[in-house]
């Protein structure tokens, strides 16, 4: 049986008081004990920048990657070892700038892994520059006239990209978020889930205030279908994102569901191995 | 005659490269050595190709020959490009539909200069596309084979495309084969000296075998010329022995889900060449920092930038001894046949999990793509050694709540457990760490780790690290990758004439094999370093790790076109 305890590790993450990401690393803990996952079975891959140091609060099989490339290196575990529990995490910056690339081939790609990014709409660790997600005309270090650019909408790339699954969370609701994530990581497939996860030191545009005033619960919505991708893309409009909830969801096959038959059966994470004859001869007969 | 050499060239898309595959397919079965290498332009159809194929009845040879005694010329750019190559009473045949016999001032006087009908005998079968079957049929009349192994395999070639596909094929064949017998045309016949069963196959291809039999089970690449070759046959082939092989969005992700896949425990590689190396240099580091394994094929071509994409080019030395920010430990590993090529993989592997960082295979365009004769694989030669492993045992014994991945011990190489094993979690970054792998900024673990990553590749020997050839008290002429052919050659001609030379051919490139190199480098009186880029890199290592600077002289090629033994020669005259 898993206990938190087992989850537990004894640091003190570096985030600041009242970081939105407390909670995501709390919820994460917990819907891993929910779901009876033990420790060594959790592989927790994550990104650059604060949100990225969360894979080392957590007692798991762990790695803090480079910036942006945490998706890339999450699918690699999973496909190595189907029957680890990949949880795959970052900021923004991370999976919407340095990353987005990863996160749309990954949506399409459908390895079965649970993404969640902790969007704060701003860069914290280097102390307050714009992110991809920052409100256009938000002043920040790097943006000190308001930002020039439109920010980027990760629910409809998502969409787009056709991960089979995308909710969005907020810090502030712990209970929402923790249902959120066990539905991502019971759902076999690529799921996203984007949590506002409020910056209290560098942003003071988006804060708690604001997303508990502005933010819809999409779960309670009467007539809302998540399986309706159409709907979901109308929603995203409608809500100008804010809103909380189960936006999409759909079964299709994973990558290697898709593979050619045979991939991933024999993927030797632990065994030693040497070609018999008939394996050889098969090998090296095109080329004899 | 122990060997000869033919050439086919034409416009790309005119079938060179068929006319290489069954030429080759019939020459190894019957048991002779075979070099070829097909000279290629970037880009699909049109543009100059041609495939030069070296046939040997005896020894096995690592380079193309520098004369041709066959030429068949589709388009001009075969008679420009050769007409000085030529060997003593050599044959060329031309299509007077695409070639102008006006142009033929320069050709040696004692060649046989034949209009061949290529394809007007290709349109009588029914399309001028056949014309290279046509060519195969001279060939094999010119060179007196059977024509029914030719037969078979041309056959066997075309089956799938139906009876009427197969057929054509033949007759255009038979076109070309009595062309020649009915002009009495014929050059002396091979006769190979051995009929033991030999591959032949691309360097590529080579280190796709040798990964599947080292036990790599997880490849992802991202398409690159000359390296793609190695991610349609690993995809083609990995799902039939448990693997997975991904084409990945870049280069980025390709080397990022590698880490991952070694991460849980798979023996995980990419393959890529200049560009791909540069993308891959942040992962790089982190392998190197997170002590995981990786393997890395670099198949060289010319650079900086998009630089020479088809041509070949050793100029990445400095990017894997050097590539990524900070310092990290690394292993490069440099076959210069297609026999290493094979075998290095399994050498890459193991050492990528006995000392826990990136293995860089440095291939070159000229090993990736040229094709030799080489024995069966010996499958006895990938012994899977996975490092310190730890067993669920061992862990149960110890139950520790968090494993000390990074334990500094005494050959600075800490026991390594991978997810699924009870009490061996743990945390991997970038960051500077201590033993669980935590982020920390002392200063004092800091050193440790660094001495510990930094100094535990010390020990790493692939055997032979140096491969040596010949006494060399007079010229020492040392190279890495595909040169060694030409050197090999050249250092035969140097002996034939005699002088006394040797080769010193580097195998393992770093950590660098200084003590053996030096004693090898005091001995000889005239050192020469050939390599085909700009700077010497490989002559500037040396100049590193070696006293005696100022024997050292570099021989460098950076115009795209292959050494040749004969490049060396004049090369040491000229020092002379």
């Amino acid at each position: 049986m898993a206990t938190l305890k087992d989850y537990r590790m004894d640091i003190k993450p570096n985030w600041c008081p009242g970081c939105g990401d407390f909670s995501v690393l709390a919820a994460i803990q917990k819907v891993a004990v929910n779901l009876n996952i033990e420790a060594e079975d959790m592989a927790f891959i994550s990104g650059i920048g604060c949100s990225g140091r969360i894979s080392g609060y957590v007692n798991a099989y762990t790695m803090h990657t480079m910036h942006g490339r945490a998706l890339a290196t999450a699918q690699g575990v999973k496909l190595a070892n189907p029957d680890l529990h990949v949880i795959c995490a970052g900021g923004d910056g991370d999976g919407f700038g340095i990353g987005l690339n990863h996160f749309a081939h990954a949506a399409r790609r459908n390895v079965d892994l649970t993404y969640i990014v902790m969007d704060n709409q701003i860069y914290g660790l280097t102390k307050g520059q714009m992110s991809p997600t920052s409100p256009q005309g938000m002043e920040t270090k790097s943006s000190p006239g308001g930002n020039p650019e439109q920010p980027i909408n990760p629910l409809q790339m998502a969409l787009a990209s056709g991960s089979s699954f995308i909710a969005q969370a907020f810090s502030g609701d712990v209970k929402q978020l923790m249902s959120l994530i066990e539905q991502g990581m019971q759902h076999k497939g690529f799921a996203f889930i984007n949590v506002f996860s409020p910056c209290v030191t560098f942003n003071k545009v988006l804060t708690y205030e604001y997303f508990k005033k502005n933010l819809v619960n999409l779960d309670e919505k009467e007539g809302y279908d998540p399986s309706n991708r159409a709907m979901a893309f109308n929603m995203v409009e409608e809500t100008g994102s804010m809103f909380t909830g189960l936006l999409y969801k759909q079964e299709r096959k994973t990558l290697t569901e898709s593979l050619p038959k045979g991939s991933g059966t024999n993927m030797l994470t632990r065994d030693t191995f040497i070609l018999d004859d008939i394996m050889k001869e098969k090998l090296i007969s095109r080329y004899v | 005659m122990e060997e000869l050499t033919i050439v086919i060239g034409g416009e790309q898309g005119e079938g060179i490269e068929s006319v290489g595959e069954i030429l080759t397919k019939v020459l190894s079965q019957k048991g002779f050595n075979l070099y070829g290498f097909r000279n290629f332009s970037s880009r699909i159809k049109g543009g100059h190709s041609d495939f030069n194929l070296r046939v040997s009845s005896g020894r096995e040879i690592y380079v193309n020959a520098e004369r041709a005694n066959l030429l068949i010329a589709f388009d001009q750019a075969t008679i420009d490009l050769y007409k000085d190559q030529m060997a003593a009473n050599s044959i060329i045949l031309y299509d007077s539909k695409s070639v102008n016999p006006n142009n033929f001032a320069d050709l040696p006087e004692d060649a046989l200069i034949i209009e061949a009908p290529f394809q007007q005998l290709a349109l009588e079968c029914g399309n001028s596309i056949m014309k290279n079957m046509v060519a195969i049929g001279m060939i094999c009349g010119l060179n007196q084979h059977s024509p029914m192994e030719f037969k078979d395999v041309i056959k066997d070639r075309f089956s799938k495309k139906g009876i009427k596909i197969v057929e054509m094929n033949i007759e255009a064949f038979e076109k070309g084969h009595d062309f020649v017998k009915e002009k009495g045309l014929y050059s002396i016949p091979l006769v190979p000296v051995t009929d033991s069963r030999k591959m032949f196959l691309s360097g590529n291809e080579a280190m796709v075998i040798g990964a599947v039999a080292a036990g790599c089970r997880f490849m992802a690449g991202y398409p690159i010329t000359p390296a793609s070759e190695i991610l349609e046959n690993l995809i083609k082939i990995m799902p039939e022995y448990g693997g997975i092989v991904v084409q990945a969005e870049d280069e980025l992700c390709s080397v990022a889900m590698a880490i991952g896949a070694s991460f849980a425990g798979t023996r995980a590689m990419t393959a890529t060449s200049g560009p791909g190396v540069s993308l891959m240099q942040e992962a790089v580091g982190l392998s190197g920092a997170v002590e995981i394994p990786l393997v890395i094929i670099d198949t060289q071509r010319g650079g900086p930038s998009s630089g020479l994409a088809t041509k070949m080019e050793q100029s990445d030395l400095t990017a894997m001894l050097g590539g990524t920010h900070g310092e990290i430990p690394r292993i490069i590993i440099s076959p210069s046949t297609i026999q290493e090529a094979m075998y290095d993989m399994g050498t890459a592997f193991n050492l990528a999990e006995q000392y826990q960082c990136p293995v860089f295979i440095a291939a070159d365009l000229v090993l990736a793509t040229s094709k030799q004769s080489t024995e069966i694989l010996d499958t006895r030669k990938f012994e899977m050694d996975r490092g310190k492993r730890v067993t669920d045992e061992d862990l149960l014994l110890q139950e520790a709540k968090v494993f000390d991945r990074f334990a500094f011990t005494e050959d600075y190489i800490s026991p390594r457990t991978i997810p699924g094993q009870k009490y061996g979690t743990h945390h991997a970054t970038g960051i500077e760490h201590g033993e669980t792998g935590h982020p920390t900024e002392d200063p004092i673990n800091r050193k440790k780790m660094m001495i510990k990553r930094m100094e535990k590749i010390n020990s790493v020997t692939i055997g032979e690290d140096i491969k040596v050839e010949g006494v060399a008290e007079d010229i020492l002429i040392i190279g890495f990758g595909s040169t060694y052919g030409a050197i090999k050659e050249a250092c035969e001609q140097f002996q034939a004439s005699g002088i006394k030379a040797g080769l010193a051919h580097l195998r393992l490139l770093h950590p660098f094999p200084a003590k053996q190199l030096e004693r090898l480098v005091s001995m000889a009186r005239q050192v020469i370093v050939v390599e085909n880029n700009y700077s010497g890199q490989l002559a500037n290592v040396i100049k590193q790790h070696v006293q005696d600077h100022a024997k050292i002289q570099k021989l460098t090629k950076f115009d795209g076109t292959l050494f040749k033994p004969s490049d060396i020669l004049t090369f040491s005259k000229e020092l002379v």
